[in-house]
């Protein structure tokens, strides 16, 4: 028997996108898979890596514990509609500025937590970033360059707002 | 790393939740945060054939503070209650307790019933349900039900329905690792955690291998002490010390006396006594053990302080 699915719409990045989801499906697959937008990344399924980090409603989440039919309605952030437009964001532009990326398969979470973590705290503390981004792992750069990222994307909001 | 499948229902009531949960008795489970219940799937290490998702039930998101304590819905997200303040002054080791669960952003999803439900015997919320004395609320179909008043089920009971609403004891909750009382067909609506007495303090202290994991062990204290600043009573709950969280009074020990002179090193034995903690890869239970009475002794000497300065 084929598996039954459910007609969901999700506002992804300010675009109004449907899909046909069976209840199982991930909001990390829906988006990668049903929607093409492989921007987020996905690394363990099970809520210890970060990576595939998204802004559900503004507030960072998990999608890989997250069903896409439980947040039919809603809308969802990743990676791609960071930027405005052409120009990078700022969280952008300060991470590529400090190398805090290497390889880059975390880079997309980091960068949709550290959006968040800065909107609600525009000038954190080292010990509030070092708790922002506690969920969030990186092999590659040892973390020094994420956290001198996230005090310059600070400075470039304060600079530009 | 993908869920099995299963029949997704999203009910748009408690009644309906409740109906679903009555009809498909054991093959049912409640989706709430996700944040445990997701892994397991992914995971497969569970496969129910049915998933009452209740994140549409947004009556039950609700942290209502009583005189006598919080009550909190069984949708209200861990970093809600976090950042709840009138939440924090009723009962303090709330805010504290939360703050050593999971990272940030799994806080953003993850519920507190869930956490209680799920009954992980390394969850802090568990150990300070325990301290406080709490009690988590069940309900299921049946009839004719009394729920309790001004409650969101007695809402539900007159929008259609009767249904059974029982509230069980933090000591009679949690009944083994990952096992609670919450039996099939019921729905845990609400919890309760007493407010903090006059004259008292709690602490929550633990040791995990990164920030934001469970922890290899922890503790939460709570001192009360009576008008000339004697403790009065004194007690802690462990967490990775035992199957299900580990109460320890320890009013003996410290001795009716101010905390200055108090005998906490003598209470930290006694604690360390009492616990059944278990090797796996993280640490071997010698090393649990020790750190239980560190952290005992720490939570409590923390907690008198709190007490002293509330
Ligand atoms: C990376 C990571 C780290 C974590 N670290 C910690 C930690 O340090 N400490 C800690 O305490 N937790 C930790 N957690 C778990 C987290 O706190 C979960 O949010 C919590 O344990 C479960 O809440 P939930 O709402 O997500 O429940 P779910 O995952 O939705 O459900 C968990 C279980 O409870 C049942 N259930 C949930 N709600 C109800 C209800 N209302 N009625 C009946 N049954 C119900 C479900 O059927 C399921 O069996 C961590 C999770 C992750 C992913
Ligand atoms: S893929 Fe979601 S946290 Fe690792
Ligand atoms: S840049 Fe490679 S994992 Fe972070």
């Amino acid at each position: 028997m084929a598996e039954r699915t459910h007609d969901i719409t999700l506002v992804v990045n300010g675009t109004v996108r449907r899909a046909a989801v069976p209840g199982r499906r991930l909001l990390s697959d829906c988006l990668r898979h049903d929607l093409g937008l492989t921007g987020t990344h996905v690394g363990c399924e099970h809520g210890v890596c970060g990576c595939c980090t998204v802004l559900l409603d503004g507030e960072p989440v998990r999608s890989c514990l997250t069903f896409a039919v439980t947040v039919d309605g809603r809308e969802i952030t990743t990676v791609e509609g960071l930027a405005d437009g052409e120009r990078m964001s700022p969280v952008q532009r300060a991470f590529a500025e400090c190398h805090g990326l290497q390889c880059g398969f975390c880079t997309p979470g980091f960068l949709c937590t550290v959006t968040a973590l800065l909107r609600d705290n525009p000038v954190p503390t080292d010990e509030e970033v070092l708790e922002g981004i506690s969920g969030n792992l990186c092999r590659c750069t040892g973390y020094q360059n994420i956290v001198k990222a996230v005090h310059r994307a600070a400075e470039i909001m304060a600079e530009e707002s | 790393m993908k869920p099995p499948p299963f029949d997704y229902h999203a009910p748009r009531s408690v009644a309906e939740a409740l109906d679903v949960l009555a009809a498909e008795g054991e093959r049912a489970k409640v989706l709430a945060g996700g944040q445990s219940l997701i892994p397991l799937l992914n995971m497969r290490l569970a496969a129910p054939g049915h998933l009452v998702d209740i994140n549409r039930l947004t009556g039950l998101a609700g942290v209502e503070v009583e005189p006598d304590g919080v009550r909190i819905g069984a949708l209200a997200r861990h970093a809600e209650v976090e950042r709840s303040e009138p939440a924090a002054a009723a009962q303090p080791l709330l805010r504290q307790a939360l703050g050593l669960v999971a990272h940030p952003v799994v806080r953003n999803r993850g519920t507190v019933v869930g956490s209680l439900v799920h009954a992980d015997p390394a969850a802090e919320l568990p150990a300070v349900l325990t301290l406080l004395g709490g009690s988590v609320r069940l309900a299921r179909r049946g009839g004719p039900g009394t729920p309790a008043a001004g409650s969101s089920t007695a809402q539900d009971v007159a929008a259609g329905g009767s249904f059974v609403v029982r509230d069980v004891a933090a000591g009679e909750f949690f009944t083994g690792p990952l096992e609670s009382a919450a039996g099939p067909g019921e729905l845990a609506v609400s919890a309760f955690f007493p407010a903090l007495p006059p004259r008292s303090g709690t602490a929550f202290r633990e040791v995990a291998r990164r920030h934001g994991d469970y922890a290899l062990a922890g503790v939460a204290a709570l001192v009360v002490l009576d008008d000339d600043l004697r403790i009065t009573s004194a007690a802690v709950a462990c967490v990775s010390a035992g199957p299900v969280p580990l109460l320890v009074d320890v009013t003996g020990e410290c001795g009716h006396r101010p905390p200055a002179s108090a005998g906490w090193a003598g209470a930290a034995r006694a604690v360390q006594d009492r616990a059944e903690p278990e090797d796996d890869i993280h640490a071997t239970a010698g090393y649990r053990r020790h750190l239980i009475g560190v952290l005992a002794e720490r939570a409590l000497r923390d907690a008198a302080r709190e007490a002293l300065n509330g």
